[in-house]
């Protein structure tokens, strides 16, 4: 088993291969110490990592906490409102003061595309993005890939569709780039006004049609409308939504086979899911949420891993 | 120097025979006993182990698991190579057990240490015994000893003990200088 390249984990687009597959079997192992009697490790006790969340986040900052703590990492916890905060000198600022406290590794998410890479370039830290506006949000993708894994084998061939808002979602963009990377067929499916213009160089497919993409795809991750982040009006309304892009179990019902279902959450019951379908056997959702503990704990180990210690 | 076979196959056989009389004498028909062999090579061995038992005593069923310590080791990050973890596959309750770990090799005693504390991590055992194939004598880092030992010799530091193993199992157990890896 090999180093990881990367210095820091930012986004999917430029991670290469290696890693993914390096993370994904690493996470294999902390799943098994999280299902323990005893849960803990004390592999980074000497590690200190900050989690600073310039916008809102319950399971994702959760998760990261819970990773850390599992690994006996020693945790700061910093938020401020995305208002408050703008990128540039303030950013650099805000977290060079809590590097100047002897901290190790900076978990953040922001609302600006591209601030993590910003951070990683100007300051003196392994650096975890934590999803950064529309742009990645590289663990969600890695612990999807991990949950679709353990549920379909090698990734290789297998038809992957992503629904509902693409253009806001992070979530896609990583997803769309790590499903790629591991030979996946991936499709994108939702209204035209949702799907970003650039999608065509993503090599993926696209799709107006839900019924037609369910009979193509393996698996399906539904996504959520992003209402904080719609400046237009991108659909009618939400009930022609619903009746164009909603999974619920009338066209599952229709269907030949078994489907895989993701959300990364947070769930708007009965907008794209329905509950009867969210909590079917089908659903991975809590596993989903498993996953991430495990995931993250391999990206914040493997990182650790090529700090230096003198 | 020339590599040194410490063990060939038929000493093994011996030296594994006399180990598991021995640990039939102390733990009887191992009803609360289990042994418990350290990834990597430490399971392999704990696997010979226990087939001997069993050859030599029908009716003994010791339980057995494998433990893995990479997340437990003290020189994390130090390393030059990367950590490769392995699986722990312990499938009954530590708690109250009386445990045999078994290594392939003692040097700094190290391992061990980051051993009791990946199985204390899964309970309270009972009792914690150490049987090594080989102990490197005067070589400990921390004040850690076996409780049954297959061979005892004496190395320095750039020595290396190596037990290898094959398909068919058991190869070999040789010294070497470390500059001169055969």
């Amino acid at each position: 088993m090999m180093h990881l390249q990367s210095k820091h984990l930012l986004g999917i687009r430029d991670l290469p291969k290696s890693d993914i597959t390096i993370i994904l079997e690493w996470a294999a192992h902390f799943k098994e110490i999280i299902n323990r009697p005893i849960k803990k490790v004390p592999t980074l006790r000497d590690t200190t990592i900050a989690n600073i969340f310039f916008e809102n986040s319950t399971r994702t900052r959760l998760s990261f906490e819970l990773a850390q703590k599992r690994l006996s990492a020693d945790v700061v916890n910093f938020s401020a409102a995305s208002s408050s905060v703008k990128k540039g000198e303030t950013l650099i600022d805000t977290v060079n003061n809590i590097l100047a406290m002897k901290v190790d590794m900076v978990v953040m998410r922001h609302s600006e595309p591209g601030a993590a890479r910003f951070l990683a370039e100007n300051v003196d830290s392994r650096v975890i993005n934590a999803g950064d506006g529309t742009h990645e949000h590289p663990t969600q993708a890695l612990l999807d890939a991990f949950s679709l894994q353990e549920k379909l084998g090698d990734l290789k061939g297998k038809h992957i569709a992503i629904v509902g808002d693409i253009t806001h979602s992070r979530v896609a963009l990583s997803n769309i780039h790590c499903l790629k990377k591991l030979g996946a067929m991936v499709r994108v499916c939702g209204p035209t006004t949702l799907i970003p213009k650039y999608i065509d160089s993503l090599g993926v497919e696209v799709s107006n049609n839900l019924d037609e993409t369910l009979e193509w795809c393996d698996a399906v991750n539904m996504l959520r409308i992003q209402m904080e982040r719609q400046t237009d009006a991108n659909f009618p309304s939400l009930r022609d939504y619903m009746l164009k892009f909603q999974l619920n179990a009338e066209r599952l019902s229709q269907l030949k086979k078994e489907l895989v279902i993701l959300h990364p959450g947070p769930i708007n019951r009965g907008v794209e899911i329905t509950s009867q379908v969210a909590d079917s056997d089908q659903s991975v959702i809590l596993e989903q949420v498993e996953n991430g503990v495990a995931v993250r704990m391999a990206v914040i180990f493997l990182l650790a891993q090529g700090m230096s210690r003198s | 120097m020339k590599p040194l076979t410490l063990l060939d196959q038929k000493q093994l056989d011996l030296t594994l025979n006399r180990l598991a009389l021995e640990l039939i004498e102390v733990h009887g028909d191992f009803k609360d006993s289990a042994i418990v062999g350290i990834q990597r090579t430490g399971a392999l061995l704990s696997k010979a182990l226990v087939d001997k038992i069993r050859l030599l005593r029908p009716k003994c069923k010791p339980v057995h698991g494998l433990l893995d310590v990479t997340f437990f080791r003290d020189d994390f990050g130090r390393r030059e190579k990367p950590l490769q973890a392995f699986s722990t596959e312990l499938d009954f309750p530590v708690e109250g057990k009386h445990i045999v770990l078994v290594d392939d090799v003692l040097f700094t005693g190290r391992t061990i240490r980051a051993a009791m504390d990946a199985l204390i991590s899964l309970g309270r055992p009972a009792h914690v015994e150490l049987m090594v194939l080989v102990d490197r004598r005067f070589s400990r880092q921390l004040p850690i000893e076996p409780t049954y030992t297959g061979k005892r010799v004496d190395s320095i530091a750039s020595q290396h003990v190596d037990v290898q193993w094959d398909d068919k199992g058991f190869k070999r157990a040789i010294l070497f200088d470390k500059n001169e890896k055969p």
